[in-house]
């Protein structure tokens, strides 16, 4: 997978203040991007190359609808009180956020004005984008690690993990809270190092509330394939319930709380 | 089994009970009023089936699976009264509440005063001979309302009805949707209803004998003769109905025969409970407290009564049955709600009907429905929303939007319809199908598929692009011509209902002139709001065939779509269920009944599709429509709650029959254990009746299932599956309607 150069990686922004930003699309009666029932929206621009991302069509940042905090927030209030019946909320995801850090930095603030839970979810390799006020706006992160082995991080995503890592511990620091996602694929993030490294990585942290294993699953080839690319793991099979079982075992007994 | 009762022992029936006006008059929601007690708790005091019971249910099991092959176990030809059978049993030994609509289980009773035609063709279509000394009687001596409906039906009725523009008439067999209080029977026994009645007779002596007032004193002779014959049916099983219920087991039985009693006088569509669970439980807590019976034997009651209600069986004919999915019989039970003093209407019996899907299974009758309040106890509601995920078997409607219209003793008949129980009734008139009468206006009155002048003539529009406004201007002048003629056909159904098939036990259970509404339907609501959208956002070009009838669209561009909560074609119906509304009502009704409307197809929306050509919105010819007042499939792009959203702006004031919303949902899109998926659903619940929203089907499965229960039936005997506001066996289902479930949006994670 070839990355990005690190210019094309600077130029990506929206409007540098954040009034308007690049959306792929918005959907609500989500329940697994945060507690209870969410409305989720994508925002497009991401770097990272992941071999098994589900949501390729959201890697262009110009590829998004240009859309104003105004015109997003219209959007969100409606399912406002549907979102207190729920206990739900906003989901940031993407794409990367991040790469539209000052758009998100205020659709959070907004949020929070109204009173609306949100998660913002990322991979954290920009986390410098995000100001350390900025990010306390969000209610929950829902941190996507990729995986812990440099080596594997950067044949899954084609980028360095040490960004990421460093993210997560100035959550930690900084006690916000956060639900790891690890995304468990065959052959591919399954090995013991790896899986024991993160798992011994994140027991070190204050913040992390629970961890999600993620089997992977083959529904976002057919997109791959829409866009006219060729899909890495196209023979790969989800994990076993005997995998999943053990990677989460070995979570779970360093006292993480696996869902 | 049961002592006969020693005289009428009111006061031994009624002790233990608070007085209050309910002993001085008929009145059943006082009695429950001063006498329920709320239960707050959870579902942990709950008890399996017992030995008995399952051995009764695993009885019945051998002939339901016989009846399965089958199609229709057997029919008596003796035509159905409430006195025209003997007793008949599953098991007497095992059986604790008695009583079937022939001499044995599911075998099927015929009704020919509803129409002769119905009954024939259902006794041919399963294969038995017509007795021809009743088919004497029904066709030389005794007129039916069938024969009635078609001597009054005019011809502009008679062509919209053959070109699919109006169905689902009830005018070849019993209308139903009416729900006798059948409570009062248990309550106060068959001889206190009996001098009610007479009273009430008495009472038009003095009134001029207008043609109204005949008709009410025949009414009201014809309801104390019903009386009386339910009695006798009740003798017959050895048991004496003239005096109140004394227990528990009682007043299930003696309300079960009320039931009963209907069943066997009439083949509505649908024969529906009405709101027994709280009422009931006022006996049971009385037997628990006096220590005359456990918790285990109570649920073993309901267990006993709710199998009666899962056979309750009418012959059909096959047309019949698949249209609506199988056999269905809407058997509705209200459940739930909160009290007009806020208390909440849920007792541990409440319960105790939910436990019967966990004790006998997954079930589409009875066809519980749970009226459902955001301030409902946290309880009751984590265990509805466990039930629906383990059975989809029940379903939701507004307890807020119902209770400030029609109060708080208000049950569901059918699917939708809300009515105060023994106060009100409906005359019911299926639906119209707007998509259709859209098309005729685009045609100039004629039929898309045919070509026949069936609307009033006009010319056809022109041009190569569809104009909003001037088809809108022709769409409005056809509703006017549609909603007169349908009006005038329901006018004819029911006084010819009410001369030939008058439902004499079931309004002997309702006060006297209770409140009529007419129930009108709308089909295709989605449809013809994407249509809509479609021509003013989007680019609609006609295809004319060599004689000029449009019969196909070139919809171009992206246009909203129904169901995404855009407020851009949202509104467009809304404004379309007001505007057929407001056309009804310049129509004067039967009897001075007030007009309602309803959006709900049943299963109907399969047929509705096959018989109407494309539509501007680019659904092509013969492709079903969305059932109920859903999206269209697969349109709904912005998930379950953007689509409750857009369900939660239709006005219930101008479909107070009824909004129904189908959705279902793969279980991991409600979470990933099984209490946040619980606490999930009781939440989505929360917020879309919290949004006005009005009734809810919710089924939790995978699509995985449905497929596999398509190739291997056999494994899947009680796969029960919500479709438009009941439930069905999903191996009942035709193939066609297999693939329609199939093929609606399943609710999942992106």
């Amino acid at each position: 997978m070839e990355a990005p150069n690190s210019s094309e990686l600077e130029n990506e922004e929206s409007t540098p203040s954040g009034e308007e930003g690049y959306v792929h699309s918005h959907t609500t009666g989500s329940v697994v991007d945060g507690p209870g029932v969410r409305m989720v929206a994508w925002l497009t621009g991401c770097h990272l190359r992941c071999q098994y991302c589900h949501n390729p069509d959201t890697w262009k940042l110009k590829s998004g609808t240009r859309t104003s905090v105004e015109a997003l927030m219209a959007e969100v209030v409606k399912y406002r009180r549907f979102m207190s019946a729920t206990r739900g909320g906003l989901t940031i995801s993407g794409g990367e956020p991040l790469v539209q850090a000052p758009f998100v930095a205020r659709v959070l603030r907004e949020c929070k004005r109204l009173g609306i839970h949100t998660a913002l979810d990322t991979n954290g390799y920009l986390g410098e984008r995000i100001s350390d006020a900025d990010l306390g706006t969000a209610d929950l992160v829902l941190l996507d690690l990729k995986s812990w082995e440099p080596e594997t991080h950067r044949r899954v995503t084609g980028w360095d993990v040490e960004p990421v890592l460093r993210f997560a511990r100035r959550l930690s620091e900084l006690g916000r809270p956060a639900w790891v996602r690890f995304v468990l694929v065959p052959g591919l993030t399954d090995a013991p190092a790896n899986v024991e490294g993160l798992a011994d990585f994140l027991a070190a942290l204050r913040n992390i509330e629970r961890v999600e294993i993620l089997p992977f699953h083959q529904m976002g080839r057919y997109k791959w394939e829409k866009l006219g690319l060729s899909y890495p793991l196209k023979e790969t099979p989800p994990p076993s319930p005997h995998l999943v079982a053990h990677v989460a075992a070995r979570f779970r007994e360093r006292g993480l709380n696996v869902v | 089994m049961h002592s006969k009762t020693p005289g009428n022992s009111i006061a031994t029936a009624w002790s233990g009970f608070k007085a209050g006006p309910w002993q001085e008059r008929i009145d059943v929601r006082d009695f429950i009023q001063r006498n329920y007690s709320p239960y707050e708790g959870d579902d942990t005091f709950l008890t399996g089936a017992t030995e008995r019971t399952t051995r009764l249910w695993s009885r019945l099991g051998e002939l339901l699976a016989a009846e399965r092959v089958k199609g229709v176990l057997d029919v008596s030809q003796v035509p159905s009264s409430i006195t025209a059978h003997g007793p008949g049993y599953i098991d007497q030994g095992l059986e604790l509440i008695v009583g079937l609509q022939t001499e044995a289980p599911l075998k099927r009773a015929i009704f020919p005063n509803g129409g002769w035609r119905m009954v024939e063709s259902g006794l041919q279509a399963y294969g038995f001979e017509v007795d021809p000394r009743v088919k004497e009687i029904f066709t030389k001596y005794r007129k039916t309302h069938n024969d009635g409906v078609f001597d009054a039906y005019t011809s502009d009725i008679r062509k919209a009805r053959s070109s699919h523009l109006i169905t689902g008439l009830p005018d070849a067999y019993g209308r139903g949707r009416i729900i006798g209080d059948y409570r009062r029977v248990a309550l106060y026994g068959v001889d206190r209803l009996i001098t009610l009645k007479q009273a009430e007779k008495a009472s038009l002596d003095d009134r001029h004998s207008t043609e109204d007032i005949i008709r009410d004193r025949e009414e009201l002779s014809e309801q104390l003769r019903a009386l009386q014959e339910l009695k006798q049916m009740a003798k017959a099983y050895g048991l004496d109905i003239s005096g109140p219920a004394r227990t528990a087991r009682e007043a299930l039985q003696w309300l079960y025969f009320a039931y009963l009693g209907a069943v066997k006088e009439q083949n509505g569509a649908a024969m529906s409970l009405g709101r027994t669970s709280t009422f009931l439980d006022v006996y049971f807590a009385r037997d628990i407290a006096s220590g005359v019976l456990t918790e285990q034997q109570a649920q073993e009651l309901v267990d006993d009564f709710v199998i009666k209600l899962r056979i309750v069986r009418f012959l059909r004919t096959r047309e019949y049955d698949a249209l609506f999915s199988g056999d269905p019989t809407w058997v509705t039970e209200s459940i739930g709600g909160m009290g007009e003093d806020g208390r909440p209407l849920v007792t541990k019996t409440s319960f105790r009907y939910l436990q019967t899907l966990y004790n006998l299974g997954p079930a589409p009758e009875p066809n519980l429905t749970i009226f459902w309040s955001p301030r409902l106890p946290e309880g009751f509601k984590r265990f509805c929303a466990k039930v629906s995920i383990d059975t989809s078997s029940i379903q939701y409607e507004s307890d807020e939007l119902m209770r400030p219209m029609w109060g708080d003793d208000t049950a569901i008949a059918c699917c939708v319809s809300a009515m105060r129980v023994g106060k009100q009734m409906q005359l019911f008139g299926a639906r119209v199908n707007l998509a259709k009468c859209l098309l005729y206006a685009i045609n100039g009155g004629r039929d898309e598929l045919t070509g026949e002048q069936i609307g009033p003539r006009s010319e056809p529009v022109r041009g190569d692009v569809l104009d909003y406004e001037d088809v809108m201007a022709r769409f409005d002048t056809m509703m006017d011509w549609l909603a007169k003629v349908y009006v005038n056909a329901m006018n004819c159904i029911h006084y010819m209902h009410d001369k030939y098939a008058y439902e004499r036990i079931e309004m002997a259970l309702h006060d006297y002139n209770p409140l009529r509404t007419m129930a009108f339907g709308m089909a295709g609501l989605s449809v013809v709001a994407d249509s809509l959208s479609a021509i003013k956002y989007g680019r609609v070009k006609p295809v004319r065939d060599p004689s000029g009838l449009v019969v196909e669209y070139q919809t171009e561009g992206d246009f909203p779509k129904y169901g995404n909560n855009d407020d851009r074609v949202d509104a467009m119906a809304v404004q379309l269920m007001r505007t057929f509304m407001e056309k009804l009502r310049k129509h004067p009704t039967y009897r001075g009944a007030t007009h309602t409307q309803s959006v709900l197809t049943i299963t109907s929306n399969v047929v509705y599709g096959k018989s109407t050509g494309s539509t501007p919105d680019g659904r092509r010819k013969g492709e079903p429509f969305a059932p109920g007042a859903n999206p269209m499939h697969g349109r709904d792009t912005h998930g379950v709650v953007a689509t409750a959203m857009s369900l939660a702006k239709l006005p219930y004031a101008e479909a107070q029959d009824g909004i129904s919303w189908t959705t279902s949902i793969v279980p991991s899109g409600l979470g990933k254990t099984k209490g946040e998926q619980r606490d999930n659903l009781a939440g989505v619940l929360d917020g879309y009746f919290g949004e006005q929203g009005f009734h809810i089907n919710v089924n939790v499965l995978d699509r995985a299932t449905l497929l596999d229960a398509m190739e291997r039936p056999e494994k899947y005997p009680q796969l029960t599956i919500r479709v438009s506001g009941y439930a069905v066996n999903f191996i009942k289902l035709t193939r066609e309607q297999q693939l329609d479930v199939v093929n609606r949006t399943f609710h999942g994670t992106m």
